[in-house]
């Protein structure tokens, strides 16, 4: 168990291409960190530079105090959960998981005995003599798992280890691996683009993109905190919806009519030096049925009209899809962040809004509604750069 | 032509139980009609039966009687053998060169050896018969060799690289990762998985090798070097008078056999191999 | 308040939350390579090396060879007599009806043999693709015509078409000694070799089937196409790509034709290959500068033939799409 620190590290692929740059991130010893971004943003580079898969351009890996740049994949003490899982197929089960022990000349009894406790933790004691193509996915998955943890190495790198399972197992797995990571308390640090993964699994989430750490930090302060646009849009889910809107007297006049701006919004902008046009950003749970919210608390808030496109109802509670009049918030992130989305070409101008309401609510398909946001939830954003204005470091 | 989907009625079965069969005899007959001739007796070659009256083993004691097929025999076998094992480990290490490494000059290799694929073998008779002859080669097992492999080395280099673009490499990574030395993941994780492509790919360089006729007419006059099928076309019996029909039919059914426990034992592979590289297309 | 306008967007490198958009770092780095690069182009040369030193001796120099022989006078029985003659040679050997015969001959067993396996070839394709019993006996059996030596089976024909010790000449030629006229020599030279090519055909082209997904049939079905329709309509459009390259493969190949005809008619009868003429001018008569000259020839029609499909038809080299890596 150690600490791994990636100090400046950049990776420069031979072609010419930046795939990381610049990239601190200090994670402490035990610490379940997870790495997340769009397809393509240096990830899984990162990960295999923390392996020794890949050479580091510039920069220091230290893992436990030592500086390992040089240092083989072997001699890092360091296990890794492949995206494919790659195991080996001409081993079974067992000789799979053995295999990293068998290399470091591990007696065997002690293998037989890892082999056997670690198969007890994650229930693969009856398959242990089947081949892997034998096995059904979630069951290769936790040989993957299997195979990194017999070892008890110093970290734990996982590449999207769950990506290649179906919804339901994937969900299953999630909590086992969380379960498994507390257990064992070993470092780990784990790459996903599936952002509830993100929220869910790890002490901290480092949001990537293109190759630079966006933000740092603990999940839900990156909720309720994003530092700037590309983070706002990628956390969360439905995203956070954005509206652009520009500061006049105090006031903000957007789509949505004009929003007043709270204390504390105010105070935050204050020493933001805010453009005049800004975006809005607002999460889909500060909106509601205008007609379930107490008259004491309307007050702090915005109430508009509009027709409702598509009402889906989760049984929990309801989304509500709305086109609003006007122009869409554009920025480099938010374009990045629809691309990889998929949804880049959405037909139709005008701003397309969701707003998670109450199941009781009584707001009908292809009829108006009055929904009311919460004023004080506010976000604001500089277009330009894509700085969150109302930042609370 | 097939029919999609539906039961699998007993009508259907029969009707292709009767194209198998055609298959079968239409591949078969040809083969069956050499291993008849070869247990003819000297008085009933001649009467053109597709199933010899009387049965003997003479024309192969024959055969293995005369120097000149036990030369041949030898010859074709050793020969064979060692073309098909150079090919093979330069064929691996240029496979995976190309599947697995990036280097200048990859695409050159892979068109020039697809250029010699499709090389007319009379193209390098002329020159080689000259060269050869300079060098001492010619009428040598060397001199047979040499032209074997490099046009076995092009079938090789497909196969192969075929094969190792199929064997996920994220396999050494995770090796690596699980303590192995480059030398341990490639002995212990990569080599296993190949082993079957390289051994496909040497059962289809041994047959190429094995069915050479044009080079070995042409470099070889003795029977230092002379491979089976050449000393088939030369057979001329042991008297001037003597009909070499029984000799000759024997020689081909022993060639044959090699050929047969392939195709018996590995029909799979073969068959793998063969199409590997044109799938790609 | 009010606030200026910014400027649009510039990289904001003080900024720690900046943007990333500017990912291009420097193009400097496609001139240094890093050691690990260079270690993988260097092992890269060093694993081929050997088959391409063979292949140069013994494909490449030859070749050049042959055509400097190819402008000489050269013939072993008068290696006096030997000198540079220029395009000589050439002249001799195109204005020769031998060669124009035997290039005939061989563009003849080359189009028909080609063409019958190519329909032979389909037929057994989807025999095997298809078949509901037995697929293991079909392959195995239809190996057997790839994988014996061609002299073998080739004096299984010859012996099946002799008066007196065959089979086919009693019952199919009456009796008739046919090797010993030019068309039907032809005739059971080309039966031959259909015969020993065609499974490698089929197995090319079964390849080719395993690419047809089975729902583009069903679906083509349930739009009401028919078997007919579905085989011309579906399968082979989506099969050309396999069927290109097998025919490729196999006109080069049936161009080289030699040990079918050496066995059956030894040429006799004006029924010569290009290859059988060549073998003759220099393996018998020893006439190095003709042989060679006949060997560019063959060299260059193959070429065009190469050339011809490639341009035509848009054939992919196979096997060469540059090496799937990581
Ligand atoms: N071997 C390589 N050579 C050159 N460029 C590469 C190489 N590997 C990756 N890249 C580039 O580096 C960038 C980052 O790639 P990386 O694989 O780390 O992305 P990722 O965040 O893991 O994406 P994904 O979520 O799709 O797995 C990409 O732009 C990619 O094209
Ligand atoms: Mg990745």
């Amino acid at each position: 168990m150690a600490e791994i620190v990636l100090d400046n590290v950049t990776k420069q692929y031979p072609d010419g291409a930046v795939a990381v740059r610049d990239v601190d991130i200090e994670i402490a010893d035990g610490e379940f960190i997870i790495l997340v971004g769009p397809s393509g943003c240096g990830k899984s580079t990162t990960l295999n530079m923390i392996a020794g898969l890949e050479d580091i351009t510039a920069g220091e890996l230290r893992i436990g105090g030592e500086r390992v740049n040089e240092r083989a994949p072997k001699d890092r003490d360091i296990a890794m959960v492949f995206q494919s899982y790659a195991l080996y197929p001409h081993m079974t089960v067992k000789e799979n998981m053995a295999f990293p022990l068998r290399l470091a000349k591990v007696d065997d009894t002690t293998v037989e005995k890892k082999v056997r406790d670690a198969a007890e933790i994650l229930d693969l004691t009856q398959h242990l003599d089947r081949k892997p193509s034998n096995l059904s996915g979630g069951q290769r998955q936790r040989v993957a798992m299997g195979r990194a943890i017999v070892r008890s190495p110093k970290a734990f790198l996982m590449d999207e280890p769950l990506s290649n399972l179906d919804a339901k197992l994937r969900v299953q797995m999630r909590t086992s691996v969380s379960r498994l990571q507390k257990q064992l308390g070993t470092t780990t640090v784990y790459v996903t683009h599936d952002q509830t993964e993100a929220m869910t699994l790890g002490d901290r989430v480092v949001v990537m993109r293109g190759g630079a750490v966006q933000q740092i930090g603990a999940p839900q302060f990156l909720y309720d905190n994003p530092a700037n646009l590309f983070v706002a849009g990628f956390i969360g889910s439905p995203a956070m919806n954005f509206v652009p809107a520009s500061l006049e007297n105090g006031v903000l006049r957007s789509a949505l009519g004009d929003v007043p701006l709270t204390d504390r919004v105010r105070s935050l902008l204050e020493g933001a030096e805010a453009p005049r046009e800004v975006i809005m950003g607002l999460r889909p749970e500060h909106f509601e049925d205008a007609r379930l919210v107490d008259d004491t608390v309307r007050s702090n808030g915005v109430t508009f009209t509009n027709q409702v496109d598509v009402l889906e109802s989760m049984g929990s509670d309801k989304f509500a899809y709305f086109s609003l009049s006007g122009e869409q918030a554009t920025s480099a992130e938010l374009a990045e962040l629809a691309a990889d989305a998929g949804s880049a070409d959405v037909p139709g101008g005008g701003v397309s809004l969701v707003a998670r309401i109450s199941a009781t609510s009584s707001a009908v398909e292809g009829e108006p509604a009055d929904i009311w946001f919460d004023a004080d939830k506010v976000q604001l954003f500089d277009p330009g750069n894509g700085r969150n204005l109302t930042y609370r470091g | 032509m097939a029919g999609i989907g539906g039961a699998v009625t007993t009508g259907r079965k029969a009707r292709w139980t009767v194209l198998n069969v055609l298959v079968v005899v239409y591949a078969l007959f040809p083969v069956l009609w050499i291993v008849s001739l070869s247990f003819k007796t000297k008085e009933t070659l001649g009467d053109g039966n597709f199933i010899p009256r009387e049965w003997t083993f003479d024309n192969y004691k024959t055969i293995f009687s005369t120097t000149e097929f036990v030369r041949a025999l030898v010859n074709s076998i050793g020969i064979a053998l060692i073309a098909t094992a150079v090919a093979v480990v330069f064929g691996t290490m240029a496979a995976y060169a190309i599947a697995r490494l990036d280097f200048p000059g990859k695409r050159l290799l892979i068109g020039v050896s697809l250029l010699i694929a499709m090389f007319p073998q009379i193209s390098l008779v002329s020159p080689l018969f000259e060269i050869e002859r300079g060098l001492g080669l010619f009428d040598t097992w060397p001199g047979l060799i040499l032209p074997y492999i490099t046009f076995a080395l092009p079938l090789a280099i497909y196969t192969l690289s075929a094969f190792f673009r199929e064997i996920p490499w994220e396999l050494e990574k995770a090796a690596k990762m699980d303590g192995a030395t480059p030398g341990q993941a490639f002995r212990r994780v990569i080599a296993p998985l190949a082993a079957p492509g390289v051994f496909t790919t040497a059962i289809l360089v041994f047959i190429f090798c094995w069915n050479d006729f044009l080079f070995a007419i042409s470099l070889t006059s003795t029977e230092a070097s002379r491979t089976v099928p050449v000393a088939l076309s030369f057979f001329t019996g042991s008297s001037q008078f003597e009909d070499p029909t029984g000799s000759i039919a024997a020689a081909a059914v022993v060639i044959t056999i090699p050929i047969i426990l392939f195709v018996l034992f590995f029909q799979r592979r073969i068959v793998a191999g063969l199409t590997s590289g044109a799938v790609k297309g | 308040m009010s606030h200026a306008l910014r400027p649009p967007a510039e990289p904001a490198d003080a900024d720690p939350t900046a943007t990333a958009a500017d990912s291009k770092l420097s193009p400097k780095a496609k001139a240094a390579l890093s050691e690990g690069k260079k270690a993988e182009r260097r092992l890269g040369l060093l694993l081929c090396a050997p088959a391409i030193l063979i292949m140069a001796a013994v494909a490449g120099w030859p070749i050049i060879y042959s055509v400097w022989l190819s402008l000489q006078r050269y013939d072993l029985k008068f290696p006096d007599r030997t000198e540079f003659v220029g395009l000589e040679n050439y002249v001799t050997v195109l204005s020769n009806p031998y060669w124009w015969n035997a290039m005939w001959v061989t563009v003849l067993i080359t189009v028909v043999s080609v063409a019958v396996e190519l329909v032979l070839g389909m037929a057994l394709a989807l025999i095997m693709h298809r078949t509901l019993v037995g697929r293991g006996i079909v392959r195995t059996s239809t190996l057997i015509p790839y994988g014996i030596v061609t002299v073998v089976a080739a004096f299984s024909w010859r012996y099946a078409w002799t008066p007196g010790t065959g089979y086919l000449a009693e019952t199919v030629a009456g009796g008739d000694p046919v090797l010993t006229e030019k068309i039907p020599s032809i005739m059971v030279v080309t039966l031959a070799e259909i015969w020993k090519t065609t499974p490698f055909m089929a197995l090319l082209l079964m390849a080719g089937l395993a690419l047809v997904p089975d729902d583009l049939l069903k679906a083509a079905a349930m739009d009401g196409a028919t078997a007919w329709q579905r085989f011309t309509k579906v399968m082979v459009p989506v099969m050309k790509p396999a069927i290109l390259v097998a025919l490729l493969f196999r006109t080069l190949d049936a161009f080289r034709i030699f040990d079918n005809l050496f066995v059956l008619t030894a040429g006799s009868q004006g029924t010569s290959s290009v290859s059988m003429l060549t073998y003759n001018n220099l393996i018998k008569g020893l006439n190095l500068g003709i042989g060679s000259t006949m060997s560019v020839l063959i060299f260059i029609a193959v070429a065009i033939i190469a050339f011809v499909f490639v341009k035509l038809f848009g054939t992919a080299a196979p096997g060469g799409d540059g090496g799937g890596r990581r």
